[in-house]
């Protein structure tokens, strides 16, 4: 009865989370018309996020597409042709390993960055401050960090992409006799536009979830350090975990119709 | 003029404020004294709007605060300059930006030259340096923190003052100057002044009335003369170590 109980209270509090989400969601989308306010602080966090991003995203996408390559390498070699190594080095990367692994690393490096700002900035009084001002937080502080994100993260996911794919095909010709034509023989096979969008439209959703939910954490903070803390791990696993599981509806979605 | 009528607030099971009625007059500066945790610096909360009342009504220039739409009590907020407890400036900003935000006339806050000059009298007016504006919070002290966040509140020339704690954590010394800074800012300005302190000492220098707010009640309202005449133990208790302090007899 006891765990019942518990389960009860469990469900009732994750949907009091989410429609306290939506609520925070529409509060601070009431904040959009204040372009003047939001456009200069969001050019600053696009560059922010861009900039210190591109090394750690482009790293750690390299060092999946050589993986991928020379695991299938190691998997098919003399059972198929090689040009396949080409078709799926492309569909991983691009499918799944880029926007996937993209988005986890910046939920990590962006979500907790926010988070913790935030987090901070209500319990130093910061963001009351700007509401004693007359000021709106959505407009200052919300809307310039997810728009950022919003363009920033489909950006960073394109170059993963390709970082990922240049590094398979670096990584595949030097373990295999697989030449360039075979290579783009084998990429182009199975190649459908199609794919490059699903991808853009991946990391678009999962922009979404890393920064709403950063931002959310950070306004809702309690507690002094202790609460930071709290909100920033939250914030992390929650949209990690959220972007698996956007991973899984989407494919469902957008590719198995 | 600051209106509560049976204001009630309530977190969880712990009741704040319990049926508080008080109000604050045109012109007049008011203390609220209480030990730390009664809900001061909640009730002054209620009068900007940063928080709404269980039921109960904050009425300000006649206007219920808790009902206003987004804009309108966004104007009310430029109306009122609220000096938050450690300051609460905002750290990626220098003095001059935290100073600058405090303009809330768009058009005024627009306009560079305004805001230079309007934030050198801000600065001047609490006593900083002029090169200070150039400095970001990390680099003042807490004194200096607490006098930036009064001249933000008064940078936009504001009917009300709201004064959460401003001594709280200070030597004596910058205590003293901060409570000749908010007497002095009521004279000069002519601005209405909330006050939530737990200072006996400066409550009584600076204010023309004073509140004492104890377990979500206000005990007892009143001019500082008739709180040394006062023979409820609460204020009894409460002023008791001030009144053996020799510099507060003084």
């Amino acid at each position: 009865m006891n765990v019942l109980a518990a389960l009860g209270r469990w469900v009732l509090e994750g949907f009091s989370q989410v429609g306290r989400l939506s609520f925070f969601v529409i509060e601070s989308a009431r904040g959009i018309g204040e372009v003047r306010i939001w456009w200069p602080r969001m050019m600053v966090e696009a560059w922010n996020i861009g900039a210190g991003s591109l090394f750690i995203v482009m790293l750690i996408s390299a060092f999946a597409g050589a993986v991928t390559a020379l695991q299938t390498g190691y998997q098919f070699t003399g059972s198929i042709p090689y040009y396949v190594v080409g078709t799926l080095v492309v569909s991983s990367i691009i499918l799944e390993l880029g926007p996937v692994l993209t988005a986890l690393i910046l939920a990590g490096r962006i979500g907790a960055r926010y988070a913790a700002e935030l987090g901070t900035m209500r319990v130093t009084e910061q963001i009351d401050a700007l509401e004693s001002l007359g000021r709106s937080p959505a407009s200052h502080l919300v809307i310039p960090r997810v728009l950022a994100g919003l363009i920033m993260i489909p950006a960073l996911t394109v170059l993963a992409n390709l970082s990922g794919v240049l590094s398979g095909w670096i990584s595949v010709k030097a373990v295999l006799p697989v030449t360039d034509a075979d290579f783009i023989y084998g990429a182009q096979y199975y190649w459908r536009p199609w794919d490059a969008y699903y991808s853009i439209i991946k990391a678009f959703f999962f922009a979404g979830s890393i920064t709403i939910i950063a931002c959310y954490m950070g306004f809702n903070t309690q507690q002094g350090a202790e609460g930071v803390g709290r909100s920033t791990t939250t914030a992390v696993v929650t949209s990690s975990v959220l972007i698996l599981v956007l991973d899984t509806v989407l494919t469902r979605l957008l590719l198995n119709q | 003029m600051i209106e509560l009528y049976n204001l009630h607030k309530q977190f969880g099971k712990q009741v704040v404020l319990d049926n508080v009625d008080f109000e604050v007059r045109e012109g007049e500066t008011v203390a609220l004294l209480g030990p730390s945790g009664t809900g001061k610096s909640v009730l002054l909360k209620h009068i900007i709007g940063l928080i709404k009342p269980d039921h109960g009504k904050v009425v300000v220039d006649g206007k219920d605060v808790s009902t206003l739409k987004r804009r309108e009590l966004s104007e009310l907020r430029s109306r009122i300059g609220y000096v938050f407890q450690n300051g609460a400036l905002f750290d990626s900003m220098n003095v001059f930006e935290n100073v600058r935000l405090g303009i809330t006339d768009q058009a005024k806050y627009s306009d560079y030259d305004y805001c230079r000059e309007r934030i050198a009298e801000c600065i001047r007016l609490v006593n900083l340096a002029p090169e200070t504006i150039e400095k970001f919070p990390a680099q003042l002290s807490g004194g200096m923190r607490k006098r930036v966040g009064i001249a933000r509140a008064i940078a936009g020339a504001p009917k009300y003052l709201l004064y959460d704690e401003p001594t709280s954590g200070l030597d004596p010394v910058n205590a003293d100057i901060i409570d000749s800074l908010v007497q002095r800012l009521d004279n000069e300005l002519g601005v209405t002044s909330v006050m939530v302190t737990h200072d006996v000492r400066g409550a009584f220098r600076v204010a023309d009335r004073l509140a004492l707010l104890s377990e979500g009640v206000i005990v007892m309202q009143g001019t500082p003369q008739e709180f040394l005449a006062s023979s409820n133990p609460k204020v009894r208790e409460f002023l008791e170590r001030d009144f053996d302090n020799p510099s507060f007899a003084a």
